[in-house]
Order: C-alpha cells, then sequence, then structure tokens
C-alpha cells in the first residue's frame, strides 16, 4: 500500500471516539459506552477493507458514524478532504449520495409496501433526477447489474415475493444506483444461506472492480473475508487491534486475539469433532469501564505482568504494512 | 422370521430409529410436504448433524420428532422408535409424561427466547425436575447447581433471570435444562447460529465434552456446515423435505456424494487454500405442489434421462444416496 499516495485517500478516520452517555435516571450522566475508542484508519481509492470483530465490539457504531448517523465525540471522519461532523444540511445529502449501504438484514432495509421500482426510484428522485425516462433507464439498468433477470420479471414485484438472496441484490441495487463511490456493507451475507451467500459475495466483488468502488466491509466471519477484502482490520473491544493486508493475516496473525479468532474459526473437517480447541476465557471487557492497558490483557494468556495492564499498547510495525497493537511485539 | 429377530435386534440399539415419517402442513395454497418419507437411525453415543439450507424442513423433522405440531398438521405418520418403545402410538398424554423432556430434550435456536423472561434461571432448569418428577424444589435445586458446574455456569448465576445473562451464558442454560433430565437423546436446533465465534468454539467444546463424558446421543440440526463438523460423527443432507444422503462424518466431509452435498460443501468459505468458492443456480423448489422427480435436478448440473423420476435410495445401512448417479445398471 506504500505505492498508493495521500491523493488516493477515500476515507480518513483519525482518532475516532464515539461515546453514548448513560443516563441516570432520564437525566444526570452515569458515565459513557465507549463503543468507538481511538480508531484510526485510512480508505483508499478503490479499496476494499474489512473490519472484523464480534458483537459489542463497535464495529456497527464505526459504520454509522461512517454514514454520518451518529456524531463523533472526538475525532474526525473525513470523506474527499472534507470533514464529515462539519457537513450542513445540504452537504450531508451530498454525502450520502456518493455512500452506499447495504444492510444486514434485507428484509427489514427495503419497505415491504413498495414495489421494486418505487424501491429504487426513491434515491433517485430524492436526488433530483427529474427525467422519468432517465429514471426508469437507470433502474433497469441497475437491476440487469445486480442480475435480477429478466428485469421486466422483477421490476413490479413486492419484497416478500422475493427470496432471501433477490432481496439483498435489491438492497445492493439501491446502494450503488447513485453510482456512489464508497459501500459500506454491514454483514450484508449473515442472514443468507451457505449457497446463496458466495454468489451475493460474487456480486459484491464484481461490481468493485467494476465501477472501482471503495468498500467497507463489516463482518464476525474471518472466511469470508478472504475473497473479498485487500485488507483487514480486527477490532476488539472499540479499537483497532491488528491491521493488515488479508493473506498476511490469516497466514501469520500476530495479535493473541486474532490468533483466537482464527483458530475458532471452523473449517469442515471431520477431525473437529475429536479436539477440543483453545479458546481464551471470559467474555468481551464493558464498554463503560474498560480495562487499563490492553482491552485484551485479562483474557491473554501471553500477557506481560506489569505493562499489559497498565499501559496501552501503541502500534506496531512487524514489516509488510502490517500493524499489530500488542506489547509482544514493541 | 430370522429376519424380523435380526430387526428387532437392530432397534434395540438404537437410541432413536425413525421410519417413513411423514409431516404435512395444511394452508390455503395447498399441502406443504415439509417432512416427506424421512428415515434414519441414531445409535448411542452419536451425533447425528442435520444439514439443510432455510426451508427445507429440518425444523419440521424436529418438531415431529417431538411431537410438538402445530394446529394446520395435515398429516403425521410414520415410526418413531425410542430405543424399544414406539412413540407415535402413544396418546398425547402418555407421551406428555412418558417422553417428552424425560428421554428427549431440545435446545432451541434463540436461547434469548427460550427462556421465560420473569423467572430465575434456576427456577427454569428444575422445572422439569419439579413438574414432572415431582421432585422437592430443594433437592431439585442441588441437581441443578450440578448441572450447572457441569456446563461451565457460574453457581451464582441460578438465582438470576435471563436478561442478566450474556448470549453464551443463556445458551449453557438452556443445556443444563436440557441435561437435567439425562434423556436418551437431546435435539439441538441451531443451538450456536446467534453467537460470536468465540462463544460458539465453546459450546462446541462444551458438547464435545459431554458426549464424550456422558455418553449422550445428539441431533444436530443446522445450516452451518463448517461448525457441524465440530461435533458430527454422521451426517445426513435434507433437500425439499427429503433426506438426499446420510454418511460418516469421515466421509463426508472429504467426499460428499450427492451432487447437492457436493456444492453445498464447495460453497462453504475456507480461511486458507485457494479453492474457488461454488454457489447453485436458482433456488430450492416450493414445498407444495412437488414435482415428481428428483427434487434437486432443476438445479442440477449433472442431471440426465433419469431424473425426471423419483431416484431410489442406494447403499447400505446408514450410508446411502438418493442419486440416480450412484444407481449401477445392473440393479435396474
Amino acid at each position: 500500500m506504500e505505492n498508493k499516495t495521500e491523493k488516493d485517500v477515500v476515507l480518513s478516520v483519525k482518532d475516532l471516539r464515539v461515546w453514548f452517555e448513560l443516563k441516570k435516571f432520564g437525566f444526570g450522566s452515569s458515565g459513557f459506552v465507549r463503543a468507538v475508542d481511538g480508531v484510526n484508519f485510512d480508505l483508499h481509492n478503490r479499496e476494499s477493507i474489512a473490519i472484523v470483530g464480534e458483537s459489542g465490539c463497535g464495529k456497527t457504531s464505526l459504520m454509522k458514524t461512517i454514514l454520518g448517523l451518529y456524531k463523533p465525540r472526538e475525532g474526525s471522519i473525513t470523506y474527499l478532504n472534507k470533514n464529515i461532523s462539519k457537513f450542513q444540511k445540504s452537504d450531508l445529502k451530498w454525502y450520502s449520495s456518493q455512500v452506499g449501504y447495504v444492510q444486514q438484514d434485507p428484509f427489514d432495509a427495503i419497505a415491504p409496501f413498495m414495489s421494486i421500482r418505487k424501491i429504487l426510484e426513491e434515491p433517485l428522485i430524492i436526488n433530483g433526477v427529474k427525467n422519468k425516462k432517465e429514471r426508469e433507464d437507470r433502474i433497469r439498468n441497475v437491476l440487469d447489474e445486480v442480475r435480477l433477470t429478466p428485469v421486466d420479471d422483477f421490476i413490479e414485484k413486492y419484497p416478500h415475493m422475493l427470496s432471501g438472496g433477490q432481496q439483498q441484490r435489491v438492497v445492493i441495487a439501491r446502494a450503488i444506483i447513485l453510482q456512489q463511490h464508497l459501500l459500506v456493507a454491514d454483514e450484508p451475507v449473515s442472514m443468507l444461506d451457505a449457497s446463496v451467500r458466495v454468489e451475493v459475495l460474487r456480486l459484491l466483488e464484481k461490481l468493485q472492480e467494476k465501477y472501482g468502488l471503495a468498500v467497507i466491509y463489516i463482518t464476525h466471519d474471518l472466511s469470508t473475508v478472504r475473497y473479498f477484502s485487500e485488507r483487514i482490520f480486527v477490532m476488539y473491544a472499540g479499537r483497532l487491534v491488528e491491521k493488515a493486508p488479508v493473506d498476511d493475516l490469516l497466514a501469520n496473525p500476530k495479535h493473541p486475539y486474532t490468533i483466537a479468532l482464527l483458530t475458532a474459526t471452523s473449517e469442515p473437517d471431520a477431525a473437529n469433532a475429536k479436539v477440543y480447541k483453545e479458546i481464551p476465557p471470559g467474555e468481551p471487557p464493558s464498554l463503560v469501564h474498560p480495562p487499563p492497558g490492553c482491552r485484551y490483557h485479562e483474557r491473554c494468556s501471553k500477557k506481560i505482568e506489569g505493562l499489559c495492564d497498565v499501559k496501552e499498547p501503541s502500534e506496531f510495525d512487524v514489516g509488510n504494512n502490517h500493524l499489530v497493537s500488542c506489547w509482544l511485539y514493541k | 422370521m430370522i429376519n424380523n429377530k435380526e430387526n428387532a435386534n437392530k432397534i434395540n440399539k438404537n437410541v432413536l430409529s425413525i421410519k417413513n415419517l411423514y409431516l404435512y402442513f395444511k394452508t390455503h395454497a395447498g399441502n406443504v410436504n415439509a417432512v416427506d418419507n424421512v428415515s434414519f437411525d441414531l445409535k448411542k453415543n452419536e451425533a447425528v448433524v442435520v444439514l439443510g439450507e432455510s426451508g427445507c424442513g429440518k425444523s419440521s423433522l424436529v418438531k415431529a420428532i417431538l411431537r410438538i405440531l402445530p394446529r394446520n398438521t395435515s398429516r403425521y405418520d410414520g415410526k418413531i422408535y425410542l430405543g424399544e418403545d414406539e412413540t407415535m402410538c402413544m396418546s398425547e398424554e402418555e407421551y406428555r409424561k412418558k417422553i417428552r423432556w424425560k428421554r428427549m430434550s431440545l435446545v432451541s435456536q434463540a436461547a434469548m427466547t427460550s427462556l421465560n423472561p420473569v423467572l430465575k434461571v434456576g427456577s427454569q432448569v428444575i422445572e422439569p425436575l419439579v413438574i414432572g418428577q415431582k421432585m422437592p424444589k430443594d433437592k431439585a435445586l442441588d441437581i441443578a447447581k450440578e448441572m450447572f458446574q457441569n456446563v461451565g455456569v457460574p453457581l451464582d448465576f441460578i438465582g438470576r433471570y435471563a436478561f442478566e445473562l450474556s448470549g453464551g451464558m443463556r445458551q449453557r442454560v438452556a443445556i443444563a435444562m436440557a441435561l437435567i433430565t439425562s434423556p436418551d437423546l437431546v435435539i439441538l436446533d441451531e443451538p450456536t447460529s446467534a453467537l460470536d465465534v468465540l462463544t460458539q468454539c465453546n459450546i462446541m467444546n462444551l458438547l464435545k465434552r459431554i458426549k464424550k463424558e456422558q455418553d449422550a446421543s445428539f441431533i444436530l440440526v443446522t445450516h452451518d456446515i463448517a461448525t457441524s463438523s465440530e461435533l458430527a460423527t454422521r451426517v445426513v443432507v435434507m433437500y425439499a423435505g427429503e433426506i438426499i444422503e446420510s454418511c460418516d462424518a469421515d466421509a463426508f466431509f472429504t467426499r460428499p456424494m450427492h451432487p447437492y452435498s457436493q456444492k453445498l460443501m464447495a460453497s462453504v468459505p475456507k480461511l486458507h487454500g485457494k479453492d474457488e468458492l461454488e454457489f447453485i443456480e436458482g433456488k430450492p423448489p416450493s414445498l407444495i405442489g412437488l414435482k415428481p422427480g428428483c427434487r434437486f435436478a432443476p438445479r442440477c448440473e449433472k442431471r440426465h434421462g433419469n431424473c425426471s423420476q423419483m431416484p431410489p435410495v442406494t447403499g447400505n445401512g446408514d450410508n446411502f444416496v438418493k442419486c440416480w448417479l450412484y444407481v449401477s445398471s445392473k440393479g435396474e
């Protein structure tokens, strides 16, 4: 990624903190949920990254802040050198036409009372495509693009008439119909059946290449990442603990948490049934009172007494653009 | 005569034996053939994985085995032997008293919704003992404590409510509840699909241990092939209400037989290796108004002339496949 210049950066997240206030009796503060606590990364043009983490690690909060739905408490998100938290209403409208969003559950994401045509027409109307013929053409094109063909069979249908995979394609079609530059996909395949999952991943991959989209793929499933993304960020308790190119991370994981995640991910192999897997004890820490030092130290078997539980590790470069926040690699 | 005797012996060894089980539902659109002529056996200390995509009838199979039938059931017949007892001819009252949660229990998909939010988890776990076996409450609580220790729930959780527990802990409580009557058979319906990777792995470790230490028998119903391999000793693949393949786990995860199983295996993302992922074109048939012939044929790359007729079951005993590709020409 060294050859990519500053100019290529589409989205830049700097020291981002998203905290939610806990209210006591409806008023007065009793602390904060530190959902995102110091996240840094740059997303380059035409690059696809994956953010991997368990539920409650803050990946959805991070995504919603990137979409402009939550306000950051500290830090900044800049999209093409514009700070999105300083956006006015008109800027926000422009921004939302630049960023596509693919939701997790397709059935919840599209309105059940609207036909596919209406669902796809809405963003066009909002963004001022006045010519009805043009709108119709663009809808037909995008449906063709997500392979809901023959288009005439689908365009009048309602969401309940489609299968899960087809619904997810409608969601993807909606996310790219304005020729967005950035696509944020929140677990786009986790609700789908195994045989359909691959089809949707392939489609996303194809669209990314064709339109040169920058993609943020959020998932809990490490095994699907390899087929889609260039870099992986592993998130734990509000922080990115490891950032690396996909192949490097899968072959050579560094952070003890990443290693645990990889161990826990099953592959279809009958030998699995004969061994117990070694899994770190306990559960992720509370985000209201995160532990001092490294947030993983309470579960870590390689903890260095007096260091990991005191001081937060900074990012160490272990070569090959592989960054890890762990004292073992200082 | 000899044949009969052999048969009887065979049934004795099985914990569960299902023969020609049917479960149809009546809807305004027509009959839903959710479970269509399903037969399989489960031996002691075996874990049979029932694999299938959504809508293939795997949850209906669970309902049929446990006799939790919805109101619109239009056909429910076949034979289910639990050990030596045939359960299908029992009356509802007899079934409830003798079988359900005594000798067969269930761990359902979403532990959040399977636990009662207004009861403490301790009182829920002892319910089968207190209500079913009329055991005094304090004695039942002692057993519950033992059970909690066994599944790795801290003992002070016994007085907590379900919402105070994390997803993994709730699932452990649900497992404790299923094991408390030491049933012959535990049915797990997607026990880990709502959980995180590490928690999932923990639960699988727990199930493996229970299987090993207590000689428990499991039926694991899931769509997650990769995770199912953590527990499986045998795999049964369901498609459109039928079992299309039954195979030992060792053989299945390396060489599945049925074209559908092969495609399914090829669609599982793997962490390493360079295999291209495949997917299956089209979608499974509706279970209403099924056409004659092999149900997978419209999506199958290897279909040929014979496939418009229902394929016979080939193979012996527990390893069989329902596909014309494996019918030898001599047999015809």
